[in-house]
């Protein structure tokens, strides 16, 4: 088990002709994730080829669900039409769309949230790393990787990883890999104000994967997402929790590269945020490099075993 | 993107919201003839500059106000001269302050009372938001702390727009007189528009006033934009002010890095917006000063590193230089090599910490020891963070 995809799970790529998308779908085709479509309208009938794979292209996110059974959207396509391309997953009736695109209009996305509000499609991102699940092959290929992590640096096993941010996940996971520790899901929600799964989303995800035996959740300035997932993880969650805020030297009023990471009262600073991580008893990560430190000694305390 | 007050009150006047009249002037020869397009009488003058507390602010000569009410246009012309090409500082500004450019010369409103008026965006519902309180003219966040009751907020439904009953809400909570009211709903109207049809992600109006002959103006305005959104506007990216923003973050987005200068001596250069932000942390925690966010972006490209060094480098406050990077998909190799090629081509001679993880680090590691030049190699974060410190110290 795993959350979101898994090893099975077939997937589409919208955008696959262009530079940014032809390249992590073929590295998702070397991590051996099931990538059975690409989808760039005025390509239909079309192939994607790469490595002995030939992957045939649609006009439409619709047609190449129907062709070829993909539940889930990998979505490349540029900022000025990847709000058009997420509200295609959804009419499409997709389980997941993946936005990897960074600089989406907000407005775009405002729209877009409201237009998805109570259809079955799950929407992770924009501006995000994507997901990983490891897969039992040699540096954990065989697994699904959708987007643009470094599938190598994982490992299959049991902790969950979710965070707002792309090379803080993969440092996190690597020192989890390194330390023999493996992992469940690792989940990138992404650094924009408004997106669509949230930490609490996903927490409530490996709160209910019987897999998952411990979670790191990493966060950053911004928002006050991170205090409401840390408040239901208090009343809920009995797995180990480990948890890093970005961000607490940022100065107030002053966006740090995530559209999302801005500093605009007294309750979305990295205090308040780890404030409330420690309130819910959250092990909280000291410096980046103790975040799987943080999580041992988590799991340490409660008697649980993570590989 | 931010705005001046004068280019968002235009922009006011083009969403149909009302504002006293006024006129801009950018050089002393030009206060007369933005003077002559305002009536005879109480004149106010107001420092045109990205911060707020420019009322309270101080000028570098001494000259106390960035805002000034003149009893006639003779008085205003002269104030002007002592704010224009001086340097105000306020409690936004910093210790360094700004220097005027502009100043913007208004009529003086009769003011009855002072109400607050924004629109941005709610993150928890993913919707805009009306905050409007009966209390204008302070601190909007004084307010919301120590009178919650005093701040009335509606939230948009994006698939429909803004309500009339939303808009009556406000008028009445907001304890308007008949005339009042009918003037303020149009200007909610006017700036929720705005707010939508611009790609705004703030517009303020702090104070918003009801006049003695029943008018609603905006007194102040305030507008920022999305930055994703500037590509469809480029009427907006017209008002950009490069005055107003440091010229290393400008240089920096020329090269697709995202550059902000903090106070430290210690500089970072990182691939990932939240990787860069742990690093200046974990600098801090070490007991270091970050000098700079840095952040190269996914890919850190030979580029993109020397054109980083050099923007560090044109901060003389910076004593150390410490380099983070995760190569998930690039070869660290690739990366070191351009680390090499950059210390080379910029001649560096600060201490260099290098931390490499990732792809083919091995090599890459054993790219910067062979280098020949003087470059430390940290394991982990936090071991390079300590190097760094220890070095600059």
């Amino acid at each position: 088990m795993a959350i979101f995809v898994h090893e099975k799970t077939k997937i589409l790529v919208q955008g696959i002709t262009g530079s940014f998308g032809a390249r992590h779908a073929q590295l998702s085709l070397d991590y051996g994730t099931l990538v059975v479509a690409g989808v760039t309208p005025g390509k239909g009938g079309q192939f994607f080829e790469h490595n002995g794979h030939k992957v045939p292209i649609f006009n439409s996110v619709a047609d190449a669900a129907v062709a070829t059974g993909a539940t889930v959207s990998a979505i490349f396509v540029p900022p000025p039409f990847a709000a058009d391309a997420i509200l295609e997953c959804s009419d499409a009736g997709l389980d997941l769309a993946v936005a990897i695109t960074e600089g989406i209009p907000i407005r775009d996305m405002v729209r877009v949230k409201r237009a998805m509000q109570g259809k079955k499609t799950r929407l992770v991102g924009p501006n995000c790393p994507g997901l990983v699940t490891p897969g039992t092959g040699p540096k954990s290929s065989g697994g699904c990787r959708i987007g643009i992590s470094p599938g190598y640096i994982h490992q299959k096993g049991h902790v969950g990883v979710v965070s707002r941010s792309g090379t803080l996940t993969y440092e996190a996971v690597w020192q989890l890999t390194s330390k023999g520790i493996g992992q469940s899901t690792c989940v990138g929600i992404g650094g924009d104000p408004v997106n669509g799964t949230s930490h609490l989303d996903v927490i409530k995800a490996f709160n209910d994967d019987p897999d998952t035996h411990g979670i790191i959740m990493i966060g950053e300035i911004g928002g006050t997402a991170e205090v409401e997932a840390a408040k239901w993880i208090k009343a809920n969650v009995k797995k180990p929790v480990a948890g890093f805020i970005a961000g607490a030297t940022a100065p107030a009023g002053r966006r740090m590269g995530h559209a999302g990471a801005i500093v605009g009262g007294t309750e979305d600073t990295a205090a308040a945020k780890i404030a409330a991580f420690k309130a819910a008893g959250i092990e909280v990560a000291v410096t980046p490099s103790d975040m799987a430190d943080a999580l041992i000694r988590a799991a340490k305390a409660q008697n649980v075993k993570l590989s | 993107m931010n705005i001046h007050e004068y280019q968002a009150k235009a922009l006011f006047e083009k969403f149909g919201i009302a504002v006293p009249k006024g006129a801009a002037a950018k050089f002393p020869e030009e206060f007369d003839t933005a003077l002559s397009q305002l009536p005879e009488g109480t004149t106010v003058v107001k420092s045109q500059i990205h911060a707020g507390g420019r009322g309270k602010g101080t000028f570098k000569s001494g000259f106390k106000g960035g805002v000034k009410l003149c009893k006639s246009k003779a008085e205003a012309k002269e104030v002007a001269g002592k704010m224009l090409g001086e340097t105000l500082v306020t409690v936004q500004t910093g210790p360094a302050g700004r220097k005027v450019q502009t100043v913007y010369f208004t009529t003086a409103s009769s003011i009855k009372k002072e109400y607050y008026l924004a629109i941005l965006l709610d993150r928890a519902t993913s919707r805009p938001v009306i905050v409007a309180s009966t209390e204008g003219g302070v601190e909007i966040e004084k307010v919301a702390h120590e009178t919650p009751e005093k701040i009335f907020k509606v939230f948009i439904d994006p698939a429909y727009g803004l309500a009339d009953y939303q808009v009556r809400e406000l008028v009445f909570k907001l304890g308007l007189n008949a005339a009042e009211q009918k003037a303020a709903s149009k200007l909610i109207r006017g700036l929720y528009t705005l707010f939508w049809e611009t790609d705004a992600s703030m517009v303020e109006i702090n104070p918003l006033i009801t006049t003695t002959t029943d008018g609603v103006e905006a007194l102040d305005a305030k507008v920022s934009f999305d930055d994703n959104s500037l590509y469809r506007h480029p009427e907006i990216v017209a008002l950009r002010d490069l005055n107003e923003e440091d010229p290393k973050e400008v240089e920096a987005s020329k090269h697709a890095l995202s550059y902000i200068a903090l106070d430290g001596n210690i500089a970072c250069l990182v691939n990932g917006a939240g990787l860069a932000m742990s690093t200046m942390d974990i600098i801090k925690h070490f007991g270091g000063n970050p000098a700079n966010f840095l952040d190269v972006g996914g890919g850190a490209s030979r580029e993109q590193v020397v054109a980083a060094f050099k923007i560090i480098l044109t901060d003389p406050k910076v004593k150390g230089i410490l380099v983070n990077i995760f190569g998930g998909i690039m070869d660290c190799n690739i990366i070191a090599n351009g680390i090499v090629d950059a210390v080379k081509e910029v001649g560096l001679k600060l201490p260099l910490v290098v931390r490499l993880e990732g792809n083919n680090v091995v090599a890459g590691k054993e790219t910067l020891a062979k280098s020949g030049l003087t470059i430390t190699s940290g394991d982990s974060m936090a071991d390079a963070a300590q190097k760094i410190v220890k070095l600059v110290a």
